[in-house]
């Protein structure tokens, strides 16, 4: 996965916190699967679990695979269903100002992408495509870029993302497999780590 | 240049630096609970890998079980299998578990200090974000994802960015009737949701100083509260003299836990200072943390509330917080349930009773408080002020269990979040401290605890 060109949902809530991502109701599952049905389950449904039309969520194309969110995006609980229920719901990108950096490290580890912007290019985004639903947004990875490019306007700009992580996004290495290559250098360090 | 406890801490954890941002750190003590662990052995278990070093964890269920009846198998089938999977993890991996029943069983986070496994010096995380507790023994502790979980059961390690540094300093002396809780739930107040996310905190000054073991973790508890990574207050006797009750701890080691104290020149990357006269005790407006405001204010002078949250909350702009209505009171958590909270609690009630329609819950942290609080016979004040005691768990906090507060009642909680439907769809949530809970519970609405002291 290098490239991402997608339509994109806004979601204009500042700290929306993982218990609204995925309520603790749906945390006793023991597997992984299927989180993505209970995304944003409170706001996606009412008491009676009735779809709640009024969701701006619900209003943008349902394919979707970017987020843009408000400020301070996954903060609270360190529950990874949270990640899970929103790649599951197909999501590969989030962007926001600021994430909580336990929802960030969650992220990452399932192939989700947390892109942070300034807080005038988030306004910027959110505002447009609030509007254009059917615009694309193209997010490379490899060069580090976020780039819309439409009839009334054009974004072109570089996030940050540590090179390790970047390195498993790519090649789709995972955190685990670097540490167990690693153990060596663990059994080693164990030799005269005192406490 | 001076180092800070935390750089200190962390640099002789570091197995290696990997890029400029990352290292690769070793992690001494992992606790894990039923509900984010299955997954991350599932994923051993398709890797073909194993637990590197079990002697490094252990495992406690407390977010999932229920407070009434341990002694019975769990009724909801779900929580029951999530509990026997911790279970069986356990025993196929040799890992030490303190299950629903076990004389050591509460809510991990007091469960860990309360036996002498979180001491000083330690990197310890945990599947649950309120693991900055442990902080309150100048150790260096996190939550983490399942992901994660999984990484340090196969690897006993973790990949991090190093962290940043911030220093809130208190000073000056608290009033009567103004705690840890108050003065964590001012400081969020002050910093916000996200004030102080990619840090870790050292809390100091004069008040953190003073306080006790279960005062520093309640304050280190709610780090996560300001978006900080977490929160820890130095080393001193206070903190050895705890440890050692509770663990066989050699004199050369506790020498070398104080040099890990932050250098009188440490550089942080941001200082907070805050004066201790300046704090009141608090209660919280809206559905974030960040929202909390002095008892003798009202509703507008918090700055962080939304319309949404004060919707939700059912709460106005001009309206002041004391003497609004109460529902429910739940009396517990990670961040209060310790024998202290209990003491200052059964302090405010005895020789008073509940009105009826209210509803309280007072859930200890673990078997050892409960057993300890039934030994000083703060049990029957409870039961006399029409309270009820329960065993120990998360219980109202998350509400993973029965314990859940119905749709559009206000519950004014002991705990660390009032998020939309944390203590139960529709149910909401006033954060405040054990005596300000105790106050307003025998009140039936939000009291100022300082009318009870004498």
């Amino acid at each position: 996965m290098d490239k991402i060109i997608s339509t994109a949902i806004v979601l204009d809530r500042d700290n929306i916190d993982t218990d609204q991502i995925i309520p603790a109701k749906f945390l006793k599952s023991t597997n992984k699967e299927g989180f993505g049905d209970w995304l944003f389950y409170n706001w996606r449904y009412d008491e009676n679990d009735n779809s709640k039309d009024d969701f701006e969520f619900l209003k943008y194309q349902k394919e979707s695979k970017i987020l843009i969110a408000g400020n301070n995006f996954g903060c609270g609980s360190s529950r990874e269903h949270a990640a899970w229920a929103i790649a599951d719901y197909g999501i590969e990108v989030v962007i926001s100002s600021q994430f909580a950096d336990i929802f960030k490290g969650n992220a990452l580890n399932n192939g989700i992408v947390p892109i942070t912007v300034s807080e005038a290019c988030l306004k910027a985004l959110m505002q447009y495509f609030e509007r254009e639903k059917s615009c694309p947004i193209e997010i490379d990875i490899e060069e580090q870029t976020l780039m819309v490019d439409a009839k009334d306007i054009f974004i072109n700009v570089q996030f940050d993302i540590d090179p390790l992580k970047k390195k498993f996004i790519l090649t789709g290495m995972t955190e685990i497999e670097y540490l167990v290559q690693h153990q060596e250098d663990v059994i080693n360090f164990e030799k005269t780590h005192e406490l | 240049m001076g180092r800070t406890i935390i750089d200190k801490i962390w640099d002789v954890h570091v197995v290696k630096s990997v890029t400029d941002e990352v290292d690769m750190l070793y992690i001494d003590r992992h606790f894990i609970h039923e509900v984010t662990s299955p997954q991350a052995f599932s994923g051993l278990k398709e890797k073909g890998l194993n637990v590197l070093r079990p002697e490094r964890v252990t495992a406690v269920a407390d977010h999932n079980v229920p407070t009434k009846n341990q002694h019975l198998p769990i009724e909801n089938e779900l929580s029951k299998k999530q509990v026997d999977t911790l279970l069986s993890n356990c025993k196929d991996h040799s890992i030490e578990l303190f299950g629903i029943g076990h004389e050591k069983n509460g809510i991990v986070h007091v469960v860990g200090p309360e036996n002498g496994l979180t001491q000083p010096g330690m990197t310890i995380v945990c599947g649950d974000s309120h693991t900055s507790t442990h902080g309150a023994f100048g150790a260096i502790a996190f939550g983490i994802g399942t992901s994660q979980v999984e990484q340090v059961l196969a690897s006993q390690c973790l990949l991090l960015s190093r962290p940043k540094t911030m220093k809130v300093e208190v000073n000056g002396k608290l009033g009567a009737g103004v705690g840890a809780k108050d003065v964590v739930l001012y400081i969020i107040s002050k910093l916000g949701t996200e004030g102080a996310t990619g840090h870790f905190v050292e809390y100091a000054g004069d008040v953190f100083s003073n306080f006790s073991m279960e005062e520093r973790m309640t304050v280190c508890n709610m780090s996560i509260e300001m978006g900080a990574r977490g929160g820890l207050v130095g080393i001193d006797d206070t903190t050895i003299n705890y440890v050692i009750e509770r663990a066989t701890i050699s004199t050369e080691k506790q020498e070398f836990w104080k040099t890990l104290n932050s250098d009188s020149d440490a550089k942080y990357d941001q200082t907070i200072t805050f004066q201790a006269e300046e704090i009141h005790p608090m209660v919280t407006t809206g559905t974030s943390p960040d929202t909390g405001v002095d008892i003798m204010e009202t509703v507008s002078s918090s700055v962080r509330n939304s319309k949404k949250g004060l919707d939700y909350m059912g709460l106005k702009n001009d309206q002041p917080m004391l003497g609004t209505k109460i529902d429910y009171v739940f009396i517990g958590s990670c961040t209060n349930s310790r024998i202290e909270d209990l003491r200052a609690v059964a302090g405010i009630v005895e020789g008073h009773r509940k009105p009826e329609g209210v509803t309280v819950w007072i859930v200890p942290g673990s078997n050892k408080v409960k057993d300890q609080a039934i030994d000083e016979g703060l049990d029957k004040i409870f039961l006399e002020a029409g309270f009820e005691f329960r065993e120990p768990g998360c219980s109202a906090c998350l509400a993973m269990n029965d314990d859940k507060i119905p749709s559009g009642a206000l519950c004014i909680s002991t705990s660390n979040r009032n998020f939309e439907g944390r203590q139960g769809d529709g149910a909401r949530t006033v954060l405040a401290s054990p005596i300000t809970a105790a106050a307003s519970a025998i009140k039936g609405k939000i009291t100022d605890p300082r009318t009870y002291l004498n």
